[in-house]
């Protein structure tokens, strides 16, 4: 018998491990985009307008970034997460970094490894209730139907208020901001509470936005501000120093209108010089170039202009600064400096 | 004739694994299950690296920590002091509670709609078939959000009760309001107590005597009942003439009943408007009713079908059969046919009920507090344990629905034809 040639042959698909550490730098860098997580939509935090343009205090986080990085405020692609999902998009790299509203907590920094790189607005969660209802303070709420957004700090803060003050309510959780603005207004739930900031923002859009109060008590703390990734450090610093500039820059009087010519010709404050990069190598040091500043500064405005093109007295959200002015007006807004 | 001859015995060679048909199926299983296996193994390794990259080692350790959060719906006692472990119990309450009072709803439904799709009155069956269509074809995630919807804008608030805008109905008894439907509870002014089990662990459980014992009654008298039905069966057998039982057994049930709730002093607890809502009461919340009629409604589509091509499945003669023997066409559906149809009905019911139970898991949507909103939900999001909730609830959708199958399996076993 004629000898055979045993012809076979296995392939085994090369499977490497693909535990890619690569920085996140690099990743935007070559996606050429920012992946941001925002809200699923909450005016004047981070909500598309008429044209599905994302607008808003949180997106002009991501759009400096962005300008930041990649030298466009609109190379961002903006990912909506509800206050359940936003944590496993971060962890799982599907967004580079999270502007959404997000309290800096111990639990969130230490045990689910994120890096909250600053805070934005701070917050304290309140009540939001009907007019006619006549109750004037959050421990009259003895026995009420509550909406409250799932998956958040809020949901807690509840449960030791109304135990901490010995009394009784119905949870009703609800998804997003807009499911539980349609229960409230159908008086499905007695009181709707968030941070107060949110519920400024969604009592912005009602047909008749003086029918509803805001309670006097803010029940907690609520640092909001933008979070990356645990572990890579260098991404954590460019988020957090475009955060500062955009801070410094209003302490400093770099605004959108005058930073053409203040970084055409560079005057005698050494700290806007090194800021827009026209003295010193801080851009470098980041792993950027010298204007990364002027661009992020130049994507919204600095802080004062976010705050007030967004969600500032004028507009129809009408949220004065208060904790969130400048250190020097009194408030907490406070950046390190720029050396 | 012929001779067989045997196969040359030659000496194996390697390639015979391949080119020989005795070996080679062997060859292709065993090269598939190494390759199945090295998957798995990548799979399993690569999660492993990736979360002790993210400094997150799989620890169910948490399970055992407060969860901080407040259920609105629960069966047992609960507050947010308790562990995540009890607050996953809750939710697999409210999930075991919604996947039985959708089952049964289901079954009830389908089964009268599959009759009535088959009715000779033209309007009934097309009636029928409108319904069928309608629920089947349409996603059950958009009937439970437009159930709710309807519930919550269309009925009235609780404080339109107070200035008269919306009255309780049933003799002041039931108050529908856009945040549930509030009835009385049942309630024993000479109670007997509780059982607590598991003392003051994770897992503690409350049996209430009172139940206990109204169930006793309840499972003694249909006994008593059953009893009083095997006698009437010899009498008949023996004389021809069947004697009027049904009162007797009726008696047997109701009267002990009725004597064990006089004893231990029950009386009905009305809903009132206290404050802000009703207290007091049994509260349906909207979201379980939403819930519970959607996934009824759903699967009752499907179940009704089932039952239709059950009834059609058995033979015209059995029908002709009965009517000949003198039945009538009600006698003849519940006697000869849906016996029969049963066969052909239980096996596809089985997977009409793991679909209702495994849609349960859509309740966030409406803010129904099941295992996918406590434990895949806010313990979920609040712990950072992705992989380890998403774990457990597999887990638990797994036994849940493995029971079930073993059950009806165990019921189809029984009314299957027996082949003697």
């Amino acid at each position: 018998m004629k000898k055979t040639v045993f012809l076979g042959a296995l392939t085994v698909a090369g499977l490497a491990a693909g535990a890619s550490a690569a920085a996140t730098l690099d990743d935007v860098k070559a996606r050429g985009k920012l992946n941001c997580g925002v809200t699923t939509g909450l005016v004047g935090f981070a909500a598309p307008d008429a044209n599905g343009k994302w607008e808003g205090f949180d997106v002009g986080v991501c759009r400096a970034v962005a300008a930041a990085v990649l030298g466009d405020a609109n190379a961002v692609e903006f990912v909506p997460t509800t206050g359940k999902t936003r944590f496993t998009a971060l962890a799982s790299g599907e967004v580079d970094m999270l502007a959404r509203n997000t309290t800096w907590t111990l639990s969130r920094d230490v045990d689910l490894k994120f890096d909250f790189i600053g805070v934005n607005y701070y917050d304290g969660q309140g009540f939001l209730v009907p007019k006619e209802m006549g109750v004037s303070s959050a421990k009259d709420l003895d026995g009420a139907t509550v909406c409250i957004q799932t998956g958040t700090t809020t949901e807690l803060n509840l449960a030791d208020f109304f135990r901490a003050n010995n009394i009784s309510y119905e949870p009703v959780p609800i998804e997003t901001n807009a499911e539980g603005q349609q229960q409230y207004l159908a008086g499905a739930c007695d009181t709707y509470t968030t941070d107060a900031s949110g519920l400024a923002a969604t009592r912005a859009t009602f047909e008749d936005p003086s029918a509803h109060v805001v309670l006097p008590e803010i029940i907690s703390k609520e640092p909001l501000g933008p979070l990356v990734r645990h572990g890579d450090n260098e991404w954590g610093d460019i988020v957090r120093w475009t955060l500062n500039a955009l801070i410094s820059a209003e302490e400093l009087g770099i605004t959108s209108t005058n930073i053409g010519e203040l970084s055409a010709a560079p005057g005698d404050n050494p700290e806007i010089n090194r800021i827009l990069g026209t003295e010193g190598n801080l851009g470098e040091m980041l792993g950027l170039d010298a204007d990364w500043a002027k661009r992020a500064i130049m994507a919204g405005g600095n802080y004062g202009e976010l705050f007030a093109k967004n969600i500032g007295e004028s507009t129809p959200i009408a949220l004065s600064r208060g904790l969130n002015a400048q250190w020097k007006d009194g408030g907490l807004i406070y950046s390190p400096p720029f050396r | 004739m012929t001779t067989i001859t045997d196969p040359h015995q030659g000496q194996f060679r390697l390639s015979m694994l391949l080119y020989d048909s005795r070996y080679r199926s062997m060859t292709i299983q065993i090269v598939a299950l190494i390759g199945f296996l090295m998957l798995l193994g990548w799979l399993l390794s690569n999660t492993a690296q990736n979360l002790a990259d993210l400094g997150k080692e799989p620890s169910f350790s948490f399970m055992l920590e407060p969860a901080g959060y407040d259920i609105n719906q629960r069966l047992l006692e609960y507050d947010s002091q308790d562990t995540h472990l009890r607050a996953s119990l809750m939710g697999l309450l409210n999930t075991l509670l919604v996947a039985v009072m959708g089952c049964i709803t289901a079954t009830v439904i389908g089964v009268i709609v599959g009759v009535l799709r088959l009715s000779p009155n033209w309007i009934v069956s097309r009636l029928s078939a409108v319904y069928v269509e309608g629920f089947r074809n349409v996603p059950v995630l958009l009937w439970i959000v437009f159930i709710m919807a309807v519930l919550i804008e269309t009925l009235p608030q609780p404080r339109a009760f107070r200035s008269g805008d919306a009255t309780m109905s049933l003799w002041e008894s039931v108050a529908v309001t856009n945040r549930g439907i509030y009835i009385p509870e049942p309630l024993f002014s000479r109670s007997l107590g509780d059982i607590h089990l598991f003392g003051a662990s994770s897992l503690r459980f409350d049996v209430s005597l009172d139940l206990l014992a109204l169930l006793a009654v309840l499972i003694a008298g249909i006994l008593t009942s059953v009893l009083i039905k095997r006698r009437a069966d010899v009498v008949q057998e023996a004389t021809g003439v069947r004697p009027r039982t049904w009162h007797w057994r009726l008696g047997v049930i109701v009267l002990p009943i009725l004597l064990v709730l006089g004893i231990l002093g029950f009386y009905l607890g009305y809903p009132a408007l206290k404050g802000f809502n009703f207290q007091g009461g049994t509260h349906l919340r909207n979201s379980l009713i939403a819930l519970w009629l959607a996934l009824s409604l759903y699967t009752g589509a499907f179940i009704a079908e089932i039952v239709r091509a059950g009834i059609l499945a058995v033979s015209k003669g059995q029908t002709e059969a009965a009517s000949a023997l003198g039945l009538r066409p009600n006698r003849t559906m519940s006697l000869v046919i849906l016996p029969q149809a049963l066969r052909v009905i239980i096996p596809p019911l089985i997977s009409n009920y793991l679909n209702l139970t495994k849609n349960s898991s859509l309740a966030i949507a409406v803010g129904y507090m099941d295992i996918t909103g406590t434990l895949g939900g806010i313990t979920m999001n609040q712990t950072g344990r992705e992989l380890e909730t998403v774990l457990l609830l597999m887990l638990v959708y797994l036994t849940i629905s493995l029971t079930i199958s073993a059950v009806m399996n165990w019921y189809n076993e029984s009314v299957k034809l027996k082949e003697r």
